[in-house]
């Protein structure tokens, strides 16, 4: 294998008549210098090796199917697959897609069969999870929201935070992107809570489906992580690379903490059944496999090349998640917007509460009311969905960078860019807009930076609208014409627990936070951000001053 | 030995499907997209809209984009066009709600792969295809069936059929997979890939066939093919149109010129025209098994779909004329140079002992299969194969 490894270093030559386009900048330099192919792999061993993984996944599907194994599996835990299942097709379809922006921006030929191999790796875990999805949709008892999975994804708040695990691969400063952001940090840190810390909570709620398709998918991940690993190596022999090294860490850390710790922390923590003490927490896993696995011995050493490593972003996460209830903040929130969702978030129970106090302790003060406030108010009685109940719930504003609502009130930051005034989760969030992505940073000018586009307040685009016509225009309705996709509780078996468009014809407008901050003048700004600063925990109101 | 353990139990939920009935409790298809068929293809739910579009559900745009302010995969990456592509995206603002046209929006995602490619078909494919040479290759080496090749044969092994390689590991990765980042769908840009990969794995295919031969064949020269693809003028104009072929920056056109008029031109006129032919005579039965595999790859499954998609943009409701001439003058561009390379590699024909069929003859067959993928195209003959 050695030999035929060796063998295909023959293929790579440089042109002599044309030169390949070149179709993605960066503002990154590369020395050209003989590399080796971090890969090692041979397509002649590839190919079987991949299909032999096949045979293990399809056969365990079989499996499954002939075992009933949807007799066994929780509720809770599929309903939240919905979600996950809907976002991560895109984000591994978009790693192949990345691939192509290393070509010409990184000169070294040997990278390049290691870039193409995960090109169709990142092609086989799409499609290999749309299989399980449509897997889940034909046997599960729901296939609402698997149904109209892609649809949903599209046009969801959720499905749009989730986005940014893959369009941040594949647009802006080529190395930024493929590279920094893909590999180095999504892949490298945060794929391993995905991809080892959910299979094992499918398995705890009688889903060993998810665990097959998922170890199969990251096996191939630590070949991805050498591709990282090399060019990552070039970029810092270049003394000239460092400070936007630093500044891509620092975001794409930043970025995939509060989008990955967003989704991966709710499914682990309030997508499961398993309430045994000794299972671990989130807050244990990250400390595990990221902070100690990644940043420790991953990350830290490579401060000896000169990498600067965001020491304090690192810490500040795990002060999110551990001091200022991240997790819990963004479950709550999902909960919270249950109606405009499509999948079905059932209340938590004693079982859970004691889980959440036994790990987090003083979580029962925090959340306990408002969770015992969701069971009260999920089957409808008369009442509205939660979102329009007085519960002691300020509903947020968005953060205009990561699209996470604003929930550790205390660190919101606004800005005015262009014109408009903008809310950040965190003051690294405004600094990812106002200063990271930007054509210049800290007087260096970076003119293949990327931009945030789009329209990134999902509230806005339904400003003054009906709740019913919004959950119409989205389409989370069942094909009785009225029946919502999303449901606040489990159950399937009485229509009149079931919450549907009339009931949502009842509640007052969406009004679009970000509309309304625009609208106030600079001094109700001001006092407005020194209330916002002081709600929370769990959302609630600011305290009334004595 | 479990004393401690504390495993979770399973629990009885009775959560398969039609365990209880309620609205959309049989409503088991994506429905998402309309299928081409009567009935969705398992290729379909796996493939279709997994790449969003801003013309449909996309409703709050591309969130990240190039420094122009660009995201996703715009549609002026190529000069063709689908039905519906010169509508605008529709436009955001509050209270705009979030819908888009109705789907499909563009005759972009109405092209569906014909070879059906995802994971479990492409790995048991391609599979199947390394294993198959492996043993051919192993059964030769044990039945000694290289000493009978003569020493011109060896010459014309590790030089020609080396340099090829060359040529499939170029387009595969600066061609092929360059352009899966290019088209507007998700069917497009998996197709691809895999028109990719099939290219990478012909190449080290004939990398490791060169390999062993190397070490069967005495004084077999592993490296010759190098310098015969760096220097040899035979090769010289197959290497710039190659070359040209990686400059593309319109994917359309990438694969449009690689698919439908270099590869029958000058990949199958080298293949099937001239190794194919040449091999037996030459007293080899090994290295036709080797570069049929390439053959088939081509004819059967990578033309296939690039014919699908071509196809749809030239009967195209709204573009069919822009499509046809913008097409038409590619292949005016192209052909020449097409047929410049072949002319180029014309001498090598003549170095085996025991000759192919003329060379002429093999570029009439090759022009005569060209003209029937175009008529298949929809698009005429142009004036420049006449060259
Ligand atoms: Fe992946
Ligand atoms: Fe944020």
């Amino acid at each position: 294998m050695a030999k035929a490894h060796q063998k295909i270093q023959e293929l790579s030559w440089e042109p002599q008549y044309h030169e390949p386009v070149a179709q993605y900048g960066t503002d990154y330099t590369f020395e050209k210098s003989q590399k080796k192919d971090p890969l090692k792999q041979v397509l002649r061993s590839y190919f079987p090796m991949q299909e032999e993984k096949d045979h293990r996944v399809y056969g365990a599907s079989d499996g499954a199917i002939r075992g009933n194994m949807f007799r066994q599996v929780q509720e809770r835990w599929l309903e939240w697959q919905k979600l996950f299942l809907s976002i991560i097709p895109l984000p591994e379809v978009s790693a192949a897609r990345a691939m192509p922006l290393l070509f010409r921006t990184v000169p070294n030929p040997e990278l390049h069969n290691g870039q193409a191999i995960q090109m169709i790796d990142e092609v086989r875990h799409s499609t290999i999870q749309q299989n399980l999805k449509r897997l889940y949709m034909n046997n599960y008892i729901d296939p609402a929201g698997f149904n109209n999975s892609l649809r949903n994804f599209h046009n969801d708040y959720c499905g749009t935070i989730g986005r940014q695990f893959a369009e941040g691969f594949i647009t802006g400063d080529a190395i930024t992107a493929a590279s920094i952001y893909l590999t180095i940090v999504a892949e490298t840190a945060f794929t391993n809570t995905l991809f080892v810390a959910m299979p094992a909570e499918a398995a705890a709620n009688g889903d060993y489906l998810l665990p097959t398709v998922f170890h199969s998918v990251q096996s191939d991940e630590s070949r991805h992580i050498s591709n990282g690993y090399a060019t990552l190596l070039m970029a810092l022999a270049d003394e000239g690379n460092h400070q936007l090294l630093e500044r891509d860490l620092r975001y794409a850390w930043w970025n995939n903490h509060r989008v990955v710790d967003a989704a991966i922390g709710t499914f682990i923590e309030y997508g499961t059944k398993d309430r045994r003490k000794d299972r671990e927490s989130y807050a244990e896993m990250w400390r595990r496999w990221i902070y100690d696995d990644y940043y420790r011995s991953y990350l830290v050493p490579l401060e000896k090349y000169g990498l600067v490593i965001p020491h304090d972003l690192i810490e500040e996460a795990w002060n999110q998640i551990w001091n200022k209830g991240y997790v819990h903040e963004v479950a709550q929130f999902f909960a919270t917007g249950w109606l405009a969702n499509y999948w079905r978030i059932d209340p938590m129970t004693d079982t859970d509460f004691e889980w959440f106090e036994y790990k987090y302790p003083g979580w029962y003060d925090k959340y306990g009311k408002w969770w015992e406030n969701y069971n009260r108010l999920s089957t409808p009685n008369g009442h509205h969905p939660i979102v329009a109940e007085n519960v002691d719930y300020v509903y947020p504003h968005r953060c205009w960078t990561c699209m996470v609502p604003c929930l550790v009130r205390e660190d919101m930051v606004i800005d005015e860019i262009d014109g408009q005034v903008r809310t950040y989760c965190h003051e690294m969030c405004r600094w990812t807009d106002v200063e990271a992505f930007r054509p210049t940073y800290q007087g260096r000018s970076t003119p293949n930076m990327g931009k945030l586009i789009g329209n990134r307040e999902w509230e806005t685009l339904y400003h003054g609208w009906n709740w019913a016509d919004v959950v119409s225009d989205m389409g989370y309705v069942r094909d009785d014409g009225k029946t919502m996709v999303a449901q606040p509780h489990l159950n399937l078996d009485d229509p009149k627990k079931m919450w549907t468009l009339d009931h949502l014809r009842k509640m007052g407008p969406v009004l679009s936070p970000n509309v309304i901050l625009n609208e106030m003048t600079p001094e109700e700004r001001v006092a407005f951000k020194a209330d916002y600063n002081r709600q929370g925990p769990a959302g609630r109101p600011a305290p009334v001053d004595a | 030995m479990t004393t401690g353990r504390d495993l979770p139990k399973p629990h009885f939920t009775d959560a398969e499907a039609g365990a209880q009935e309620f609205p959309d409790s049989t409503a088991r298809r994506f429905n998402y997209y309309t299928p081409q068929k009567r009935k969705q293809t398992h290729y379909e739910d796996v493939t279709v809209e997994v790449q969003p579009d801003p013309r449909h559900y996309l409703a709050q745009g591309w969130l990240y984009g190039f420094s122009d302010g660009r995201g996703g995969y715009p549609l002026d990456w190529t000069a063709l066009k689908a039905w519906g592509s010169d509508r605008p995206e529709p436009k955001r603002y509050p209270g705009s709600g979030g819908k888009g046209y109705d789907w499909p929006a563009t005759g972009w995602h109405e092209f569906r792969d014909p070879n059906e490619e995802w994971e479990l078909t492409f790995y048991r494919y391609n599979s199947n295809v390394v294993r198959q040479l492996n043993q051919n290759i192993d059964a030769a080496r044990q039945s000694k069936a290289f000493e009978q090749w003569n020493r011109n044969w060896v010459t014309f092994v590790e030089r020609h059929l080396g340099a090829w390689m060359h040529v499939d590991h170029g387009l595969g990765l600066y061609l092929f997979a360059n352009a899966n980042r290019r088209a507007p769908t998700n069917m497009h840009n998996n197709a691809i890939s895999v028109n990719s990969m099939h290219r990478i794995r012909a190449a080290q295919d004939l990398a490791l066939y060169n390999l062993t031969l190397s070490e069967e064949v005495p004084d077999f020269d592993g490296a010759a093919h190098i310098e015969t693809w760096n220097s040899d003028p035979a090769w010289q104009g197959v290497r710039k149109v190659a070359e040209q072929l990686t400059g593309i920056d319109d994917w359309c056109e990438a694969i449009f010129a690689a698919n439908v008029i270099f590869e029958p031109l000058v990949g199958e006129l080298f293949r099937s025209g001239l190794v194919q032919q040449a091999a037996p005579r030459n007293g080899d039965f090994v290295t036709p098994t080797v570069i049929g595999a390439e053959e088939y790859d081509y004819a059967e499954r990578d033309l296939r779909y690039t014919t699908a998609m071509f196809v749809l943009l030239t009967n195209d409701r709204e573009f069919a004329d822009h499509n046809k001439a913008l097409l038409q003058q590619w292949l005016s561009t192209w052909v020449p140079r097409a047929i410049d390379a072949a002319r180029t590699l014309q001498p090598i024909w003549s170095q085996p002992d025991s000759k192919p069929p003329r060379f002429e003859d093999g570029l009439d067959r090759a022009k005569s299969r060209f003209s029937g993928i175009l008529s298949d195209l929809g698009l005429e003959t142009p004036k420049e194969l006449a060259q």
